[in-house]
């Protein structure tokens, strides 16, 4: 028993000398009496590496010009390792950053695990009115706001103009056109029409939504890939690539897209405003004007796009709140939405940001607007980040061969119902 | 200290034979006895039990454990700045187990995965033992070749396998630009599932060579060459003296290598993971990549299906080893 005692004493005495150490650690920030705030915010952004990661990291980091004693820590995560990176860390609750940079579908699932600080009345929402209502809509779980929009995007099919005028066609307009204008391409040029990515299912969005079809319908809680539009979307990716209208790969799809793409060995790519600022640092697009952008191909039922984009979220367990909330206000304020408008040609989430000058004039944010307007909005569920991984695999099933669009379908529906519980 | 030591346990020792219950000891007896004559030996063993235990048996006590419940990553306990969340998954017995051995997926990937490493060890060791017996004769610049040959082994892992994944790059690899050079066709290497099974293999097979070859090349050297003379002498032929002195003399030492080799093959997770990442679909996953999927790519993550395949694993490799041992204990090997 007396051991127990000393051993309470001691314990005791170890939690108070840390947390007069927590007192004096720099690290630990916050507010002085003055309101002034203090400490480091970890920030991890996802953009592009090479071209906005820089213009990223500058904003960032000229945060500390309004709050001298706040020291920002830019970290550039790689987009495809973003979403577990932050788990891990942020279930071990060692290593996570203070602020995360989460894609539109990964928000609400963050927050569902409890790894995102509420944001309602705290400095990090400010003029939420002037916020588009579709960049808003993920950002909420639960009635509570979880995140504030950053970027909204869509995507749209870039094209070679020049290669385009050699071979003589036009911008297609469906997936038919799409077929015939690759033929003539290869048939004038010896190059390939489009570069469809397969190692990445967020590509075959709006594909399926081309043909009428949907991952789920939340409302009716409803799984809907299996179901004919979803076949049919499988059939249509295949027979392109089967055709050779489209070449594709299994893995580095990203990277082999872009410099297909860059290089001109491709005339075609569907893609979103991320794309825009890499692409022009290709040989192709010295000449900016060379690179086109128009609505993706349309299918039987219509034309359709998925609606993404990113948010920042503050870190439940981050040490440094008050300065992180002030961080992402300031990110996702109305002048520095329009300076990264400008320079990425990124989607600003403010309303008011369109209007000004350098935004209202970007050729690339003029050609988005009406599109994410239209685009496909997706069900801001806690699973719609975990969506992709069982579709991925079946997709790019489908595209080497190794099975059938229905079976392809059919094995996504069957783990999709395992996912979201007592769903049809 | 130490003379001190030894002498007390030796005269310990030395009067327990002389002493009363030779052989006649009950279990209880025995142990005292040689907690009191070996007390020092287990004193210094202790701290080495105590930190395997904390750093195998623990995560392994616990890994059987989740496998026998439903955690995921929504259910477990986690700490959150202020917020603790407490645990709510729950005790499923072995229905982790039935699920993966009666479902297609697990026995699918075990599948492949005993074909990768079937493939793997029999080419490697073939190899492995070309090369060796080559190198082994006096050539010149032998000592150059060895240096080449190890150079696979000297590269760390994953610096290796990044390299080879861009060679395999079906649009911008070395290996199709100079088949193009050639007039060939773009092979896709790492695209398609055939194609993909094939070059995982030739990867993990440029790996393992060289220890493969030094093992064994170690294994030709501590043979005498007197048996060679007299079996020359004798007029055998050069497959006679490999099959009939070179094959015997490598026994102890390839029996190793092979059971090694096999272990590390089966659970060979860099290269799949960092080539194909199981792709295209799932035609290159194996089971562990498989595994490190459900727990960490997957969302929510399955920490009990995930745990449930890597006691399957070990169970797996645990028969292998011990049916290994009783074929090589039935053929004489003392091992």
């Amino acid at each position: 028993m007396r051991r127990g005692i000393a051993a309470t004493a001691l314990v005791a005495a170890l939690a108070v000398s840390a947390t007069a150490c927590g007192g004096d650690d720099g690290d630990k920030g916050g507010k002085s009496s003055s309101g002034e705030l203090s400490g480091t915010v970890t920030w991890w952004d996802t953009s592009t590496v090479g071209s906005e990661d820089k213009v990223f990291k500058k904003i960032a980091e000229d945060f500390t010009k309004l709050h001298p004693k706040v020291t920002v820590k830019y970290v550039n995560v790689p987009f495809g390792e973003a979403q577990n990176k932050f788990k891990n860390a942020a279930q071990s609750g060692s290593g996570a950053p203070d602020v995360i940079r989460s894609e539109v579908a990964w928000t609400p699932e963050f927050a569902d695990l409890g790894y995102l600080a509420p944001l309602d009345g705290t400095a990090a929402l400010k003029d939420e009115d002037d916020f588009l209502k579709q960049a808003a809509a993920s950002t909420v779980y639960n009635d509570k706001t979880y995140a504030v929009p950053q970027v909204i995007d869509s995507m749209g099919i870039f094209y070679n103009k020049k290669m385009f005028k050699d071979a003589g066609v036009e911008v297609p307009k469906t997936i038919d056109e799409l077929k015939t204008v690759s033929a003539t391409i290869k048939e004038k040029t010896g190059k390939t029409g489009l570069y469809l990515r397969g190692d990445d299912a967020y590509w075959f969005l709006s594909f399926l939504y081309g043909e009428g079809g949907d991952l789920v319908d939340a409302e009716k809680k409803t799984v809907t890939v299996d179901d004919e539009a979803g076949v049919k979307a499988m059939k249509v990716v295949k027979d392109l690539v089967d055709s050779k209208a489209a070449i594709t790969d299994a893995t580095n799809g990203w990277d082999n897209m872009q410099a297909a793409f860059k290089e001109g060995k491709v005339a075609m790519m569907i893609n979103g405003p991320w794309a825009v600022t890499d692409t022009y640092t290709g040989g192709q697009f010295t000449d900016k004007s060379n690179l086109g952008i128009a609505p993706v191909p349309a299918g039987t039922a219509g034309q359709g796009a998925p609606q993404g984009g990113h948010n920042l979220a503050v870190y439940a367990g981050s040490k440094n709140l008050d300065a992180s909330y002030a961080f992402i206000e300031y990110m996702t304020n109305a002048e520095n939405q329009a300076k990264i408008a400008k320079d990425l040609s990124l989607l600003p989430t403010r309303n008011s940001v369109y209007s000004q000058p350098g935004v209202a004039g970007n050729e690339n944010v003029n050609f988005f607007r009406p599109v994410v307007d239209k685009a496909v909005e997706r069900p801001w569920i806690p699973e719609t980040g975990s969506l992709f991984a069982p579709l991925v695999t079946e997709y790019t099933k489908v595209l080497t061969g190794q099975t059938t669009p229905e079976k392809g379908v059919e094995a996504v529906g069957e783990e999709y119902r395992k996912l979201l519980k007592d769903w049809k | 200290m130490a003379v001190d030591t030894s002498q007390s346990v030796a005269q310990a020792a030395g009067d327990d034979a002389r002493g009363r219950s030779r052989g006649t000891g009950k279990p209880e007896g025995k142990l005292k006895r040689s907690v009191s004559i070996h007390w020092y030996a287990w004193a210094m063993v202790a701290p080495v039990v105590v930190v395997i235990g904390v750093i195998i048996g623990y995560p392994l006590v616990r890994g059987i454990y989740l496998s026998l419940t439903n955690a995921t990553e929504r259910n477990v306990a986690r700490t959150i700045g202020v917020n603790e969340i407490p645990a709510t998954y729950e005790f499923v017995g072995l229905d982790n187990y039935t699920d993966a051995l009666t479902g297609d997926q697990f026995l699918g990937t075990l599948g492949w995965t005993l074909v990768w490493t079937v493939a793997c060890v029999s080419i490697t060791f073939t190899l492995g033992l070309g090369l060796a017996n080559m190198l082994n004769r006096r050539i010149a610049g032998r000592s150059f070749y060895r240096m080449l040959l190890i150079l696979p082994w000297a590269v760390p892992g994953f610096v290796s396998v990044f390299a080879w994944r861009f060679l395999y790059d079906e649009r911008r690899g070395l290996l199709n630009t100079v088949l193009a050079g050639g007039g060939i066709d773009a092979v896709p290497w790492l695209n398609d599932p055939t194609m993909a099974k094939l070059s995982v293999i030739a990867v993990n097979v440029w790996l393992g060579v060289p220890f493969m070859m030094v093992a064994l090349l170690g294994g030709l050297q501590s043979i005498p060459g007197e048996l060679y003379e007299a079996a020359e002498m004798d007029g055998a032929t050069a497959w006679q003296r490999f099959r009939n002195i070179t094959m015997p003399g490598l026994r102890s030492v390839s029996t190793t290598v092979i059971l090694l080799s096999t272990i590390w093959t089966f659970n060979m997770f860099p290269v799949i993971f960092l080539l194909t990442r199981g792709g295209p679909g799932e035609a290159t996953q194996i089971l562990v990549t498989q595994a490190y999927k459900f727990s960490f790519e997957i969302s929510p993550r399955d920490f009990a299906q995930s745990s449930t395949w890597g006691v399957l694993i070990l169970v797996l490799l645990m028969l292998f080893a011990a049916v290994y041992r009783r074929v090589l204990r039935k053929q004489g090997e003392a091992w």
